[in-house]
């Protein structure tokens, strides 16, 4: 009867969790969407004008979450590399895995986002600005990722090997940060300025949120990040439960020795 | 310390004088790489900036075509499992590197020499930091390649994946390498140019670091 109850609860309060997402994202994408831009933001669902970005600003609210969760993606998947190296778990690439998987979804979100925004704030889809060169770089290092597991049949070869070669790239990426604004004069809306000194006077680069548009953007990278680790741990569960069924189906005389 | 590596890599280097498969391949891949250019280019005038670029494509071609013969090399002769008894899987990655690094200079060095013959915009101002880039940036080639080449061989697809894997790994080492090679043909002094500098050392050590550190995950079955 307890586990019932027990049961009962724990569905009861994911229900809540959902809901609470669905709310939420719901909002964030309306709000995103529809509040209008003004010149002088009085109320409270106005967004404050800005020369040269004028509505592409709106952007944010979708674009910049998604190439967040892109950088939280690779973290995870190469803190769970780590972690599979340490202790040899199985569960521990799954994990990686998944997260990978999803930081590939969010990082092809990232580019085509990105890429549509340029077309009508720059002028072309690409400039190898540094932002887009980076996650042009995740972006091979995942695929390279992906292309490294397929070739592997062994699961704990497939396991050692992409967890090695994603805390390679993973060490590569700082380089990234400190070459690209060397090589490249930085578009991207938050760039590093080339010169220091030079008093930086596009406003498209440096430009400032007032309150309103912090409580949406806020609110969306929240909404996002939840929606992030709900469908990471739904994808490393269903790694484990097919992997598990894959041992017990085709191989069953080693089902006994631990799959 | 030394001897170790240094017993495997005459070992390689013996084999390698044996059959000289490694060092047709490589010659006659910068042959036609560098033909191809050569015919695509005709009779235009390409400016510096393209001829540093250029070099190092073929550079980095030259060595996806060639250095994954290491260890790959091993696993086809099915001698890997008696190198893991016989010695310390770091041992067998000094001897590799070596090897590569050996090959690496050798190759790059007919390339450079190759470029400066028929290129005429390959023309070096500032020549130690040109000598300077070309041995950190060799250095830098020859150990990524190598560590992605233990992990291709493991993985039992040796062709296509090699220069899959090893482009985004490489990628900051080229991108710093072009614009160094620029600077050496623009004439720019080391003090201008001290912060990609240390950008290379720093992905040499931290990649020789890493390496070393990763490669026992590799090679232990």
């Amino acid at each position: 009867m307890e586990r019932l109850t027990n049961s009962k609860n724990k569905k009861l309060k994911s229900m809540i969790w959902k809901i609470f997402l669905f709310l939420l994202i719901a909002f964030v994408s309306i709000a995103g969407i529809t509040f209008p831009i003004v010149e002088k933001p009085e109320a409270w669902y106005e967004f404050p004008f800005i020369p040269g970005l004028e509505e592409n600003a709106k952007i944010i609210f979708f674009h910049v979450p998604t190439a967040w969760l892109t950088v939280i993606a690779f973290l995870m998947s190469t803190i769970f590399s780590f972690r599979y190296l340490r202790k040899k778990n199985l569960d521990e690439d799954a994990k990686a895995y998944s997260a990978a998987q999803l930081g590939m979804i969010f990082c092809i979100l990232a580019t085509i986002t990105g890429a549509i925004w340029a077309k009508f704030a720059w002028g072309s889809f690409w400039s190898w600005d540094p932002r887009q060169t980076s996650i042009f770089a995740l972006l091979l290092i995942y695929g390279a990722l992906f292309a490294l597991r397929s070739s592997i049949e062994s699961e704990e070869k497939r396991a050692t090997l992409s967890a090695v070669y994603s805390l390679i790239a993973f060490v590569t990426v700082p380089f990234f940060i400190f070459i690209m604004p060397r090589i490249m004069k930085g578009l991207h809306p938050g760039s590093i300025p080339t010169n220091p000194n030079e008093e930086q006077l596009n406003p498209v680069i440096d430009f400032k949120m007032n309150s309103n548009m912090q409580l949406i953007f806020f609110l969306s990278l929240i909404g996002f990040t939840i929606l992030y680790f709900w469908m990471w741990r739904v994808g490393y569960k269903s790694i484990i439960y097919r992997d598990k069924l894959n041992n017990k189906l085709l191989i069953p005389t080693k089902s006994g020795q631990g799959g | 310390m030394i001897a170790k590596p240094f017993a495997l890599f005459k070992k390689d280097f013996s084999s390698e004088l044996r059959t000289r498969y490694a060092i047709n391949s490589l010659a006659m891949f910068i042959i036609v790489a560098i033909s191809v250019i050569l015919f695509s280019i005709g009779n235009e005038r390409i400016t510096e900036s393209l001829t540093g670029g250029l070099f190092w494509v073929v550079i980095f071609f030259t060595a996806m075509s060639g250095l994954a013969r290491a260890f790959v090399s091993e696993e086809e002769r099915g001698t890997s499992l008696t190198l893991q008894l016989i010695s310390a899987p770091s041992t067998v990655f000094s001897g590799k590197l070596l090897f590569n690094i050996i090959l690496v200079f050798c190759m790059n060095t007919v390339i450079a020499l190759l470029y400066s013959a028929l290129f005429e915009e390959f023309v070096v101002k500032n020549f130690p930091l040109f000598l300077l880039t070309f041995i950190l940036g060799n250095f830098g080639l020859a150990i990524s390649s190598t560590i992605i080449a233990a992990i291709i061989a493991k993985a039992g697809a040796k062709g296509t994946l090699y220069p899959v894997l090893s482009f985004p790994i490489l990628l900051p080492l080229i991108l710093t390498s072009v614009q160094l090679t620029l600077f050496s043909f623009d004439g720019t002094s080391f003090e201008g140019a001290k912060f990609e500098l240390a950008i290379v050392v720093g992905y040499d050590v931290i990649m020789l670091t890493a390496s070393y550190m990763l490669f026992d995950f590799i090679w232990k079955d």
